[in-house]
């Protein structure tokens, strides 16, 4: 193991400018063992303090510098990038599955490539290319669908065939192949030397750094950070940064107030060999089998190859472990079928010699995502962590992010998907983390195919109806923790097993489906949506409503009883959260968001509600089971049980009102859906929960009740044109950009949050505009489904891309969302999109290389729905999650 | 063609029997843990039987396996019959007394046995009554010559042998008016079988062998290793000893004709054995015998021929000889084996192919390439053997299964060989007795803490 090390630390040419480094450089040359005075000592206080010396705390570092920050200190346990970047195997990929992380890797390369010449320090980097091979179909498809997205972003990719690939590189053997994705541009570093080009140009920029120093905790006043405490000393700061990789976890845990940080290491096993006979071109693509699992990049004139099995072995479960250098076991039986199928992949290095097993361990989170942003209860606390053994390809984009998060208060790109804020403390239990990542790590090469439940941490939070609901046949999808129905399995109906469910085409339930979306729409079904996040917010006098009228966007000042649709905005008028808000009295507010908001949402009222003790917020989530009543039959059901009428006069919708259902009083009874659909959601006290929910089952029986789950919701709110946040919306989308200009008051007589962008919206117009699209020549047997995602193309033009779709069961064909741009035919440039921009186009939406023509639309088909309303407000194209 | 894995199982596992010794808090605690056992016909039908039994009167298990040969009878009636010779040798005189009464008076009988069988080890219920009477004279004998001194497990071992084989002998020479049982005792008779018994006693283990199945003590040595130890010599052309023996009892004349291509007489493997009267019997008693019996019998080429060179009978005995062994902590195993096993395997592989299947440690050091040279291709290969010996232990849930699998199907590695075990299992029936001989084997597991405690008291 040691002859690696030598040579990799030998690829490093150490050159720095700053005299303090140098001194740093040439201490670590010598044997770690001796006992050094450190030769420099710590500031007593700085701006930023970043923990960890590997690729994501060098590009934060790097990028915050760059930006103009600083006054930041650096510190490292043991040596830079001697951790897991040091083992890393360097490979920069663009092929991700999520746009965000494909931004990343994207950037991270152009900032490499750029990289050597900024700073003098070679690192390794090469264009060699990658080269993705499929040994199924069903890999083809998902290779397309990446193929497709890489291109409309400008990054060059193809589709070849097995002959093409083994063209590239001669070495593949291609019997079992039916085809490939070639990214010419994906290139090889050595990720120490990125790692510590990153650190020499921050530390010119004026960032100090200091090895062998080890944050023991970070201290927190009146939820802010202050400080840090090392084992050389106290550091006063305002910024922390959490970037220890594996550690961070711990160190996340270390303070009096925990910050969950939820990731964990597993055993990751490469192998390196030495030279072929005639040794390998470094300029040879890197080879990417994901149905073999492995990887294999060139190295030295020989090979390293490494990949994802099945079997991942978790370690560091009980934490403690904190060595510079994990020189763990090699294990070759672990190994063994990696090694069958890199020798499969290419027969001819069968003769080749081994020169080692390297055994790095990696962190990966619950949702094979990597985490940033800031502590949702320590301000001024940053994570930049758990890269999913993906750290270089993200390291320098995920560095950019954090550090304008830093520096202007958010990214300029939306990092929701890899927000820490996405989780709580219910994923940092250490045994929920070691099962997850026992099967993320694998996943890391399984096809990804849509709705994809993970098997592992279930039945964490459940509604008290779960084992009513699974005795009639509910099969169940997780959102934060909660289990929730996709749909109910007929008695007597079977479906696939998990494995062979997997499909890009029409689905095994679909008639099951289609059924409970045809009952919502002719009689009535009951959907169990427990799991949204619920707040309830109340003060003595006007302070509740006064600090909601600021936050929110919509009118709060409504008689008692009614409810409001409203975004919850930022400063540029984007959706930070999305919610349905009813006036429960005149000093008190119900607050309902989406499953995921629970942790965000909290968050961003704590910040900014002013600290009155005669103001509480209160997360009621767990004290209420919703039931959707969904369908025209709904109005029946609930005045029979409640000896009330029900109907619109007497109960209009977006109307609340607490009454008795059966035996039980004090329901809380809404006249919304979430879908377009008429019927009511019922908040009921856990207690009651099987009470009512019986009582609605028998007397619903008459009217042709019946269970349904979210899939059938989500064929409803589609078709009826309704986005959903953390879907469709995030922190870069407007009110005015998705027709809901009607939702925001700017004349409600008070200041609130993103009314200035807003107010500029509404005279220039807007960017992008959320239009729905019909699929005209789409096949629902045949062809693909769409997912989201998908490049939307007018007159042949990228105008931008699906953010969901579902087939509709009404207007028989498949309907996507998504957002259309104008970009300028010259320069690329965003410019104003008007409905005349949308209405004049010709449309199609590209699933996995094929094109369909689309029909855009600004409005849904109200013709073919019938319902009630309410005069003034129209919960049309309103609002909905899901 | 091959056999899949799951079909070469099924015909590995078909015959397999595992009986642990049950635990009674902390009380009569048995040196045996138990016992796993199993057989491989290589005849049709097999003609090798295994027995196994709980003395219920005295202390102490039976184990037992008997090679038949010229059919399966005479090694099916020493299944069914030697180890009630051998409980009734082992009773005290009160205990004789006892049982005697009850037959006497219709009462119940004290169980003698408690046998551990598999579902195809069956026992004659037409011979049965025959057999009891038979059983009945001996121990009445017994009860007449109370001498009063303790029982001596040696000595009980061998009258037991002697005395079935006795019995054997004059049943057919008596025949019986039922003319199914009376051709049975004649083909029981008239047919071979060697027997490989071991008594198990707290320490006191003894081995009565008669022929050439063999009993092996497996040891772990000091550092972990196994080796064997024979607790049985064969009785064949191999043991000078028993060539000696034979010799001795014969006159000097017919010294050259006794021992001929290794056989007894140029006909018989086994220079011991149970049946076989005609290596026992007069010609006179043969003919005698042959005549006034069935036709069937009559008809019979081989119970008509009369070995060459036949001059001064008995040639063959049954009399068995006796090993006893105290058990240490260190003997982990016994296993009693037909010489189906042991033309296959050495015992040295046995005992290590054993050990390591029950202690579960399987070698698997890690593999370090270090400084070595070493090729992908030559790692794969070495990963992908490693792979297919721990299936294989996971496969098995019985130590016998596990040793017949590596008995058939090792290849000159020391491995199993999926593709060569499926040949040879795959064998149509006339010609699997030339590539193998039936199989049977039961590996007793020893229970060391109770050794040590026992040892200790002594």
């Amino acid at each position: 193991a040691a002859g690696m090390f030598l040579r990799l630390l030998s690829d490093i040419q150490w050159r720095a400018a700053n005299p303090k480094w140098r001194g740093m450089s040439s201490s670590r040359r010598r044997t770690s063992t001796t006992a050094e005075p450190h030769p420099v000592s710590l500031p007593a206080q700085a701006q930023v303090v970043i923990c960890g010396g590997g690729i994501t705390g060098t590009s934060v570092a790097y990028h915050l510098s760059k930006m103009g920050w600083k006054d930041i200190v650096l510190l490292e346990q043991g040596r830079l990038a001697a951790g897991t970047t040091r083992f890393c195997a360097g490979i920069v990929s663009t092929a991700r599955p999520l746009s965000i992380e494909r931004k990343m890797a994207h950037y991270s390369n152009k900032l490499y490539e750029q990289l050597e010449q900024e700073t003098g320090v070679p690192t390794g980097y090469t264009k060699t290319g990658s080269i993705s091979l499929a040994q199924t179909q069903d890999r083809l498809i998902s290779l397309k669908r990446i193929a497709s997205s890489l291109n409309v972003m400008g990054i060059p990719c193809e589709i070849i065939t097995p002959k093409q690939a083994v063209q590239l590189h001669p070495l593949i053997n291609i019997h079992d192949l039916v085809g490939a994705m070639y990214v010419p541009e994906d290139a090889l570093v050595t990720s120490a030397s990125v790692s510590l080009a990153l650190a020499t140009a921050a530390s010119r920029n004026g960032v100090q750094i200091h090895e062998r120093t080890s944050v023991s905790h970070v201290t927190v006043q009146k939820g802010h950070v202050t400080g840090v405490e090392t084992d050389r000393g106290r550091i006063q700061c305002q910024y922390f940064v959490n970037c220890a990789g594996q550690w961070a976890y711990e160190l996340g845990h270390s303070g009096e107030e925990p910050v969950h940080i939820p990731l964990h290491a597993c055993e990751h096993f490469y192998l390196l060999t030495h030279p072929l006979t005639e040794p390998l071109s470094s300029s040879l693509p890197t080879v990417v089998d994901p149905d073999g699992r492995i990887y294999v990049r060139n190295w030295q004139g020989g090979i390293l190859s490494g990949g994802f099995e099945k079997n991942p072995k978790p370690l560091f479960t009980e934490g403690r472990n904190q060595l510079e250098i994990q020189n763990l076991q090699e294990d070759w039986d672990h190994f063994g079928p990696l090694l069958s199928a890199l020798l499969r992949r290419m027969p001819g290095l069968e003769a080749l010699q081994i020169m080692q097993l390297v055994n790095c361990p990696e962190s990966f989170t619950p949702d094979m995502r990597c985490i940033m942003g800031e502590s949702p209860t320590a301000r001024g606390y940053f994570v930049l962590a758990g890269m999913n053994s993906a750290g270089i390809s993200y390291g320098g984009g995920a560095g950019k992010y954090l550090a304008e998060w830093m520096v202007n208060g958010y990214p300029s790109e939306n990092v929701w998907p890899l927000d820490l804020k996405r989780f709580g403390t219910l994923q940092s239990s250490r045994t929920f983390l070691r099962h997850r990542v026992m099967e993320v790590m694998p996943l890391m090469c399984d096809l990804k195919v849509p709705r994809w439940d993970f098997q592992t941490g279930r039945q964490l939070r459940t509604s008290p109806l779960y084992d009513r609901l699974d005795a009639q046949g509910a099969r169940w999808m997780e959102k934060h923790g909660f289990e929730r129905v996709k749909y109910f399995v007929p008695p007597g109906k079977d479906l696939l097993d998990l494995d062979h469910s997997k499909t890009f085409y029409k689905p095994d339930w679909f008639d099951i489906v289609g059924a409970e979306v045809k009952c919502c729409k002719e009689a009535v079904c009951v959907i169990d949506m427990s799991s949204f996040t619920k707040f309830e917010i109340s003060s003595t006098g006007d302070q509740a409503l006064e600090s909601l009228q600021y936050l929110f966007s919509n009118d709060l000042d409504v008689p008692v009883g009614h409810v409001v649709h409203t975004g919850m905005l930022n400063e540029k008028g984007g959706y930070e959260n999305d919610c349905s808000i009813a006036r429960l009295s005149k000093r008190s507010f119900f607050m309902i968001s989406p499953t995921d908001q629970q942790v965000h949402c909290w968050a961003w009222l704590k910040n900014r509600l002013p600290n009155d003790s005669n103001l509480t917020v209160e997360d009621v989530t767990w004290k209420y089971t919703a039931l959707n009543l969904i369908g025209p039959r709904a109005v029946d059901v609930l005045s029979e049980l409640s000896y009330a009428p029900m109907t619109a006069e007497h109960f209009p919708s977006l109307f609340c009102k607490e009454m008795s259902v059966g035996y039980a009083n004090g329901i809380r009874v809404m006249s919304i859906t979430h879908t377009g659909e008429p019927g009511f959601v019922l908040y009921i006290p856990i207690e009651y929960a099987l009470h009512v929910y019986n009582e609605v089952m028998n007397m619903g029986q008459k009217y042709g009740i019946r269970n349904a789950g979210y899939y059938a919701l989500r064929s409803l709110r589609i078709e009826k044109f309704f986005a959903f946040w953390g879907q469709d919306l995030d922190a870069f989308t407007t009110p005015m950009e998705c027709g809901r200009e009607f939702q925001v008051k700017l004349e409600k007589g008070m200041e609130f949050v993103g009314q200035e962008a807003l107010l500029e919206q509404k005279q220039n117009g807007v960017y992008k505009r959320f239009t729905m699209f019909i699929l005209e020549d789409h096949d629902t047997d045949m062809d693909l489904w769409p997912w989201w995602g998908e490049p939307i193309f007018r007159n042949g033009r990228y105008v931008g891309k699906t953010t969901s779709s579902a087939y509709s069961y009404t207007l028989e064909r498949h309907v996507c969302l998504g957002f259309v741009h104008n970009f300028d035919e010259k320069t690329g440039e965003g410019l104003v999109v008007t409905t005349d921009f949308i209405n004049q186009g010709e449309y199609e939406i590209d699933i996995a290389g094929q094109r369909f023509q689309a029909k855009a639309k600004l409005y849904p088909f109200s013709s073919l729905f019938t319902q009630r309303r309410r005069k003034d407000e129209v919960e049309l194209s309103g609002y909905q999650r899901e | 063609f091959y056999l899949t894995p799951p079909q070469v199982n099924s015909i590995l596992k078909a015959n397999e029997y595992s009986f642990k010794v049950p635990e009674f808090d902390g009380k009569n605690i048995s040196s045996v843990l138990g016992f796993d056992s199993n057989q491989l016909p290589a005849n049709a039908p097999i003609e090798d039987r295994r027995s196994a039994a709980t003395c219920l009167q005295t202390r102490g298990m039976l184990l037992g396996v008997f090679d038949g040969h010229a059919g399966c009878a005479c090694a099916q009636a020493v299944s069914e019959r030697l180890f009630y010779y051998i409980a009734v040798s082992l009773l005290p005189h009160e205990t004789l007394l006892e049982i005697e009464n009850a037959v006497e008076s219709g009462r119940a009988l004290l169980p003698i046995l408690q046998w551990h069988k598999h579902p195809n080890d069956y026992f004659s219920k037409e011979a049965s009554k025959l057999y009891f009477n038979s059983l009945r004279t001996y121990w009445q004998e017994l009860i007449d010559l109370n001498s009063g001194e303790t029982t001596d497990v040696r000595e009980a071992l061998i009258n037991a042998f002697k005395r079935l084989d006795n019995d054997i002998s004059l049943e057919a020479q008596v025949g019986d008016p039922n003319s199914f049982l009376n051709y049975l005792v004649l083909r029981v008779a008239f047919s071979g079988a060697t027997a490989c018994v071991a008594h198990v006693d707290g320490v006191d283990l003894h081995i009565a062998n008669t022929g050439d199945s063999r009993a092996m003590l497996g040891v772990q040595e000091e550092d972990g290793s196994w080796s064997a130890v024979n607790l049985s010599y064969d009785h064949n052309a191999q043991n000078e000893h028993e060539v000696e023996r034979v010799k001795m009892e014969h006159p000097k004349s017919e010294e050259k004709s006794l021992v001929k291509q290794d056989r007894l007489l140029g006909l018989l493997m086994p220079f011991r054995a149970f049946g076989d009267v005609k290596f026992k019997w007069s010609i006179e008693l043969q003919k005698r015998v042959v005549e006034s019996g069935p036709d069937q019998l009559n008809e019979n080429e081989y119970t008509k021929f009369i070995p060459p060179n036949y001059h001064t009978p008995p040639y063959l005995t049954a009399e068995p000889e006796v090993i006893h062994h105290k058990l240490r902590p260190q003997d982990k195993f016994l296993v009693l084996a037909t010489d189906g096993l042991w033309e296959t395997m050495h015992r040295q592989d046995v005992a290590r192919i054993v050990g390591e299947y029950l202690t579960g440690v399987h070698h698997q050091q890690p593999i370090a390439v270090g400084g070595y040279k070493v090729t992908l291709g030559q790692m794969h290969g070495l990963l992908t053997e490693r792979r297919a010996r721990i299936s294989s232990v996971f496969e098995d849930q019985n130590a016998a299964t596990h040793l017949i699998r590596h008995a058939v199907g090792n290849n000159e590695f020391g491995t199993v060989d999926h593709e060569r075990l499926s040949k040879m299992l795959s064998l149509p029936e006339e010609l699997a007795r030339m590539y193998r001989d039936d199989i049977t084997i039961i590996v007793v597991q020893f229970n060391s803490h109770v050794i040590g405690a026992c040892q200790n008291e002594e």
